[in-house]
């Protein structure tokens, strides 16, 4: 049973976001990891890149399959968690710590389109 | 769909033992257990176990037996003696490849063990039938009476000796097979693997199989599921039926001439396959070493650097054992050599690549 961290936001291709601000920090559920399996390496944007909700920034990928990352808002990306370059596994460990980027949010009533905890738990079955 | 996959004899096993199921070949197969990377760091530092029973077993016997496989295999079986193995193929006239397989030469005079893929078993022996015209022979498909688990990796000599009980399987040189009996029912250990290690085959009835998967799990050797199986086998440089050999992939185009005997009088394909080597052929399999960490997958398009497609990838890992991005890809001839730098496209961006020998990992087999 994967698990669903309270407080978050998430989309139906299994993104999470912690809003802070009109900054949104984004990263992939416990549901995903699981389904991933043993993730080898991070396909991450470039700072300062322009994102569009819907529009996928980047991939996971494990030993058997490659998942793209979907933006679940728009903005520009203002950080990047560059541990993950050399340890992708932190994904694995624990979802919910290991965060992929930092946008710097457009239009913060997109984040009305996402799905909290008990509405993401339907999806995440 | 899900009604219409075969399940092997171990079947139960896997589910009880948490393993992630998968459809392969027609059956139900377990793709993972505790993961891939670990399942395969087991089978490349001390052992592991896999099921295998979906592999196909067809006998051929007969007065026409010896005649009859050399005239649908590649590979010289004239001089083999009995307990010896030969890996090679069945082609199409056109020299497009029917299937991969193993050829076990048994002990009675004109008969054959042949080890075919899950998913070819049907169609080789249809096709094995349709060749047997004006042939002695007896073609028995006795794939679904058989169960085959895998036993590979650097300590699994010590497993077979001692936890199955075949001390005698110590001296099995690489591909050579003890043909034996437990209760009366015959065995075939067989010096053999898919994964670049030192390793076994066991091939016997079912509620046996199932007694010695047990047997090993208890003792603690790893469970492992086809996830690792291929990216053991491809770290080895070894093909996948399917990917790397197809009916439009000869053994010439696939880089597999070696187990193709052209010296000899005839065999099905043979004609084509020299004519493939005289005057070449328009693809050839290579392998491709990325710099970056970025993951070839099957499909990708190979290019040139001003992005003219060459090719396509075969199957791609970020190998494991070697912690490198790697991949087996179809080029046109003209890109085919050693060092050659060529690109591959991974979703939005291409990425720099050398072609390097297909035989990524230093295998340690038992010679």
């Amino acid at each position: 049973m994967s698990k669903i961290a309270e407080g978050l936001l998430y989309s139906e291709s299994h993104e999470w976001v912690k809003v802070d601000g009109n900054v949104a920090i984004v990263g992939v559920s416990d549901f995903a990891q699981a389904e991933m399996g043993d993730i080898t390496y991070v396909d991450m944007p470039d700072l300062d890149d322009e994102l569009s909700a819907g529009d996928d920034f980047g991939a996971l990928e494990s030993v058997k399959t490659s998942s793209e990352l979907i933006a679940p808002v728009s903005g520009k990306v203002i950080a990047r968690n560059d541990e993950l370059e050399d340890k992708p596994e932190l994904i694995n460990e624990d979802a919910y710590a290991a965060w992929i980027i930092k946008v710097e949010m457009s239009d913060t009533s997109e984040l009305d389109t996402l799905l909290n905890a008990a509405a993401y738990a339907e999806v995440a079955k | 769909m899900e009604n219409l996959l075969k399940q092997t004899c171990l079947h139960d096993l896997h589910v009880e033992l948490g393993a992630k199921m998968s459809p392969f070949g027609g059956y139900d197969m377990p793709i993972q257990y505790s993961g891939i990377i670990d399942e395969h760091n087991a089978v490349r530092h001390a052992a592991g176990v896999f099921d295998v029973s979906h592999m196909g077993e067809i006998f051929i016997s007969g007065p026409d037996a010896e005649r009859f496989v050399s005239h649908i295999f590649t590979n010289d079986i004239r001089e083999m003696e009995p307990g010896k193995i030969l890996y090679g193929m069945m082609l199409y006239p056109d020299g497009g490849t029917v299937d991969d397989l193993l050829v076990y030469r048994e002990s009675e005079p004109q008969h054959y063990l042949l080890v075919v893929n899950a998913a070819n078993i049907d169609k080789d022996y249809t096709w094995m039938q349709e060749q047997a015209a004006g042939f002695d022979v007896r073609i028995d498909n006795q794939s679904d009476a058989w169960g085959q688990i895998a036993v590979q990796g650097p300590a699994s000599e010590k497993a077979v000796c001692t936890l199955l009980g075949f001390p005698e399987a110590a001296s099995l040189t690489f591909y050579t097979f003890l043909d034996t009996e437990r209760e009366g029912r015959r065995v075939i250990v067989s010096r053999t693997g898919y994964t670049g290690e030192d390793g076994f085959e066991i091939y016997a009835e079912p509620e046996q199989i199932r007694a010695w998967w047990r047997t090993l799990i208890a003792a603690g050797i790893k469970p492992c599921g086809l996830g690792c199986r291929d990216t053991l086998r491809f770290e080895a440089g070894l093909p996948l039926y399917g990917d790397e050999l197809t009916a439009e992939i000869s053994p010439v185009m696939a880089g597999l001439s070696m187990f193709c005997k052209l010296d000899k009088p005839e065999f099905i394909g043979k004609e084509a396959l020299a004519a493939q080597k005289a005057d070449g052929v328009a693809r050839k399999l290579v392998g491709i070493e990325l710099a970056d960490k970025a993951v070839p997958r099957a499909g990708y398009p190979v290019e040139l650097e001003d992005g003219t497609e060459v090719g396509v990838v075969t199957t791609g890992y970020h190998s494991i054992s070697l912690e490198k991005s790697l991949c087996f890809a179809l080029v046109d001839s003209a890109y085919a050599a050693l060092g050659t730098p060529l690109w591959i496209r991974i979703r939005k961006r291409t990425f720099a690549g050398t072609v390097v020998k297909k035989r990524f990992y230093q295998t340690n087999y038992k010679k």
